[in-house]
């Protein structure tokens, strides 16, 4: 790893002034650092987030679910609140990598780095989020915009992420079995009005998959679904899984988590 | 005095380990070291055209940048083949030269070119980006089974070859398959492994420039054959003058049998730039440059009659040995994978044909059972596949060709001290209650899942490598284990061993071994071992050797003391030497009941002059002292055997296998240590069940390593394993006085057939390879819906 400054600011503000087109914010540091011991990024300064307070914490209001930047994925996935309010997020935080990462990694963190096989970027989907940052608030839909790539500007930072609070909602994953990321992430959650089906490691960015939201939402069964083709096209292809396999995990973990709800 | 062998004693190295206070070489720091940083080939196969290291040698700390022109010129030795093959036609194998930091031509990825020395580590690593390497890249050739038709990547070796090896009478076998009945065959793939153990390789190295003697700290199996290698073909120092010290070692499944490139290189450059010098493999540097393991393509058939009795087995395979032939490279493939591979069974006629090809990949070399894993795969994947066709049950057609007389004259080297066959299957059938397996496949099916249940028996030739077995073979040198039992003054032990401890419990087994022996206390002996300048010279641990070789030469020492005691107690007691009975740790004269403790006798042995004591206690033509040594060298390998037997349940939905059970009973003659040698059976079929259902090494065909991470090369865990059922039998080996038999590698040899005969099993017959990835395993799952279709 080359040598960088480290910053610990107290507040945004310090924090958004410290950063330049060589710097990176650090919350957890489970992709950052790797990253940098691998050599395969370096920056001149590194701001670690973790000590300003306000960007911690979990909140529940009537209709949503405000999780902190830099909450742990292991306290979102203990967290009695989200257990009540939406337990498929608990779930979801609860299966991301190992003890290790949860302990560590952070929903700010990952939803800013946006590996396309991520597992919270499909629930920011499905949840209809809101990110806030310290700029303005943008919705999932816009916030990811392509393979590792946000609508996130220079010096901008997530704060929170504000989900919305579903009928029901459930996620169903394939782990690669190297890393533990997703193969194939499902996120389903029905709202009151409609369905979300949110899908993560299957193409170069989260997704949601509209022909089988559209059958679920004017059906919220298993039988609408049952014969649905997911097309293997776009999907990826590479060493761990071929797009014709990805295809047949999206429509069958799909099932599943309706199953689930 | 209850026997020490035989019981779970706690581990000795157990506090350490689990207080982190282990040393390993990274552990070890030199006042005023530099650290070193490889400079790598990018490319899997490219002519150096220059290297440039100017601009290295001005960055801020560098000390010294060195390349394959300045090691040339100081005739530095290059990287050994250990075993000399010879092939069918009589030739020599073509070995191509192997020098320590690659000068005219790179031939893997990873493979050094140049290396610099810094103040600190960010230093050297800036200095390595700024060695600037020109080079030609040409065509890689990467896959082992186009090796031979592809452009030689070697001097002097026609297409590729090393060598064309036969072992077995072709004639013979032709005659035995044109009166089969049926012939059995499978097309294999022994997926190439990454040995991943857990402390990546490392070196410190001191040069004292008073004494002109290096000191070198590494991750080395072997210290003192490491030690041999570097001065006799390295030509680093002569050994006098050359100390190798293999501190705690984190594991090392054969990848740290080698001496590599960074410990040459390390070991010379110490003295020319007159500095201590550390260097510590990064995770990536593992993955590329460790000695990795298997990767044969196999095609064999077994001709049968229609009753299931075995007539003949031939076995044509391909062995890719990477990009050089390293120590145990070229025996692993021959003398270790052939005479195995007709396995447990009676079969009259055999041949094994082995071609041993050069890749543009890392060197392939040893890995935990090397050679036999492969055997075992070869031919019990062909006796389950006999069993299908013939429709007969997969352990009556096992039982049918066991031998049942020992000594066993196996096809076509070994002749197998002893064993019982039908004993260790019969015992693993009722272990895994083999009888109930088609009501738990039947509840499988009704929940929508598919069950297989797979049987492998095995045996192997461990104990590696009795001189007079491997003279007869005509390759290679044999190889004894030494071993120094050392009385202080004050009765405390040392035990000094040849063999080497990298998580195979020495401390523990050896001591209980000498305990036994001397009649003491265990607590008062200590086993010492990886140090060229503490014990006798040694071989070191590989093979499953350690026990069966190494752990003899203690219990000889051992029995010498207790001679020389038998003695000098006699002299004491004034009685003659004859009425001197050794127990418990005490000379008992057994007339006069008188008694010496073998305590006393140490302190009498190195203070025979005591004041108002007349007579010396040591007899005449004994020396003072109390220090015995031996060198064993056994008369034959050591032949452990056994069944396993493995259910799977398989989604056909996601493919996912889920390991349901999995029974081993193993015969591994008589066990000093039960729990020690479970732990060992756990990690075996651990990597066994790695490789046939998780580890799949994967370079593209450039010759990039596809997978170098934990991100990309699954690594089994703990939640890929069902608890492990198992059970022993025992049959003592006649070749050693403990009749004990090798366990280390077992677990590995016979799991990747075990599980895959399973997972077949549950496929109706579909081959896959492994590993049985969940993918593959979909894909079979829908062609077998297809033809299940069509057939209804």
């Amino acid at each position: 790893m080359k040598s960088f400054n480290y910053h610990a600011p107290k507040d945004v503000k310090d924090a958004s002034k410290l950063a330049s087109s060589s710097s990176a914010f650090l919350a957890g540091g489970m992709t950052t650092i790797p990253s940098m011991k691998l050599g395969l990024a370096s920056y001149k300064d590194v701001i670690d987030i973790k000590n300003i307070k306000k960007l911690s914490g979990i909140k529940v209001s009537g209709k949503t679910v405000t999780v902190g930047a830099t909450t742990k994925h292991v306290e979102v996935a203990e967290s009695k609140d989200v257990k009540k309010a939406i337990p498929a997020l608990a779930k979801l935080a609860g299966n991301i990598g190992d003890a290790q990462v949860r302990n560590r990694g952070t929903i700010g963190g990952s939803i800013s780095n946006n590996d396309p096989s991520a597992c919270y970027p499909s629930a920011c989907m499905a949840l209809n989020a809101v990110i806030h940052t310290n700029k303005r608030k943008i919705e999932a839909e816009k916030f990811f915009t392509g393979m590792f790539e946000t609508a996130l500007k220079s010096g901008e930072l997530v704060e929170a992420v504000e989900f919305e609070i579903p009928e029901k909602a459930d996620y169903q994953k394939h782990p690669n079995p190297a890393s533990r990321y997703a193969i194939i992430g499902v996120f389903v959650a029905k709202h009151k009005k409609d369905v979300n089906v949110a899908v993560t490691g299957a193409k170069s960015c989260v997704y949601i998959d509209k022909d089988l939201s559209k059958k679920l939402s004017s059906n919220f069964s298993l039988s609408a679904i049952e014969g649905a083709e997911v097309k293997s096209s776009g999907m990826n292809s590479d060493m761990h899984a071929s797009a014709e396999y990805r295809a047949n995990l999206v429509s069958l973990y799909a099932k599943k988590a309706v199953e689930a709800c | 005095m209850a026997s020490l062998v035989g019981s779970r004693v706690e581990r000795k190295e157990d506090t350490r380990f689990l207080q982190g206070k282990g040393r390993y070489t990274a552990d070890i720091n030199i006042a005023n070291q530099t650290y070193a940083v490889f400079v790598r080939s990018p490319h899997a196969r490219a002519k150096i055209k220059s290297v440039d290291t100017s601009k290295a040698l001005k960055s801020s700390g560098v000390v010294g940048v060195l390349t394959g022109k300045e090691i040339a010129e100081d005739k530095i030795g290059g990287l050994i083949a250990g075993w000399a093959i010879r092939s069918e036609d009589g030739s020599e194998m073509k070995v191509p030269a192997n020098p320590p930091l690659a000068k005219d031509v790179a031939n893997f990825v990873g493979e050094p070119i140049a290396v610099v020395f810094a103040e600190t580590l960010d230093e050297a690593k800036e200095g390595a980006e700024k060695v600037k390497v020109d080079y030609k890249v040409l065509k890689a050739v990467v896959d082992p089974a186009e090796a031979m038709k592809s452009d030689a990547i070697h001097d002097g070796v026609d297409k590729n070859l090393c060598y064309d090896w036969l072992l077995g009478d072709r004639k013979a076998v032709d005659e035995a398959f044109a009166k089969a009945d049926k012939v059995i065959k499978v097309d294999l793939i022994n997926n190439r492994l990454v040995p991943n153990a857990m402390e990546p390789r490392a070196c410190v190295v001191d040069y004292n420039t008073a004494s002109e003697e290096i000191t070198l700290y590494t991750t080395s199996q072997n210290p003192h054959l490491s030690r041999l290698v570097m001065s006799a073909f390295g030509g680093v120092a002569p050994e006098n003058k050359l100390r190798v010290v293999a501190p705690d070692v984190g594991g090392g499944f054969g990848s740290k049998i080698n001496v590599y490139n960074e410990e040459i290189v390390c070991s010379w450059a110490s003295k020319k730039i007159e500095r201590p010098i550390k260097w510590v493999a990064e995770r990536t540097e593992s993955f590329l440059t460790d000695t990795h393991g298997r990767d044969h393509v196999t095609h064999a058939e077994l001709a049968v009659t229609n009753d299931g009795k075995f007539l003949g087995f031939k076995n044509e395979t391909i062995a890719n040995l990477g990009a050089y032939a390293r120590v145990f490279g070229t025996v692993t493939p021959t003398y270790l994978f052939g005479p195995c591979a007709t396995g447990v069974y009676v079969i009259p006629a055999a041949y094994s044909n082995v071609k041993a090809v050069y890749t543009n990949t890392a060197p392939v070399d040893a890995y935990r059972g090397a050679g036999r894993p492969e055997a075992t795969y070869t031919i019990e994947r062909l006796v389950e596949k006999a069993a299908m066709e013939l429709g007969m049950d997969k352990t009556e057609i096992r039982m049918k060709n066991f031998p049942t007389q020992f000594p066993f004259k196996q096809t076509l080297v070994h002749t197998v001290d002893s064993g019982d066959y039908v004993a260790g299957l019969e015992k693993a059938k009722q272990m895994a209650d083999y009888a109930g397996f088609e009501a738990r496949r039947k509840k499988s099916e009704a929940n929508g899942k598919l069950r297989g249940i797979g049987v492998s028996s095995y045996f192997e030739a461990c104990g590696i490598a009795p001189s007079a077995a491997v003279m007869s073979l005509g390759c290679g040198v044999g190889l004894w284990e030494s071993a120094e039992v050392r009385f202080n003054p004050t009765g405390q032990i040392s035990v000094f061993t040849g063999a080497h401890s990298h998580g195979q419990s020495h401390d523990t087994t050896f001591a209980q071994i000498a305990a036994d022996e001397l009649g003491v206390p265990m607590e008062n002996i200590d086993v010492v071992h990886g140090d060229t300048d503490k014990g006798t010279f040694g071989m070191g641990t590989y093979g499953s050797r350690s026990l069966t070789v190494g752990g003899i030469a203690i219990v000889n020492a051992c029995k010498k003391i207790v001679a020389k005691g038998k003695r000098v107690a006699a002299k004491m007691l004034e009685v003659n030497e004859d009425e001197i009975e050794f127990k418990d740790g005490e000379f008992v004269a057994l007339k006069s009941n008188k008694k010496k403790t073998i305590g006393e006798v140490a302190f009498a042995c190195y203070l025979p002059g005591q004041r108002d004591e007349m007579k010396s206690p040591i007899p005449e033509g004994d020396e003072p002292g109390l220090i015995e040594s031996s060198f064993f060298d056994p008369a034959n390998f050591s032949f452990p055997a056994g069944s396993h037997i493995c259910e799977v349940e398989i989604d056909p939905d996601t493919g996912n296998v889920k390991v349901e059970k999995y029974t081993a009973v193993d015969d591994f003659g008589r066990i000093v240590n039960p729990m020690i040698v479970e732990g060992q059976v756990h990690g075996g079929i651990a990597q066994g069940i790695g490789q046939a259902l998780h580890e799949n090494t994967q370079y593209d065909e450039t010759g990039q390593l596809m997978t170098a991470s934990y991100m990309d090369y699954t690594m089994p865990r703990a939640d890929n394993f069902p608890e492990f059922n198992l059970g022993f039998t025992c049959t003592h080996a006649t070749s050693n006085p403990l009749g004990v038999k090798g366990c280390g590698e077992a677990g590995a040899i016979a799991s990747p057939p075990t599980v895959m005969n399973a997972v077949i099993d549950a496929l109706g017959g579909q081959e896959i390879s492994m590993p049985a990835t969940a993918e593959k395993v979909w894909k079979a799952c829908k062609a077998m819906k297809k033809s299940n279709a069509k057939a209804a």
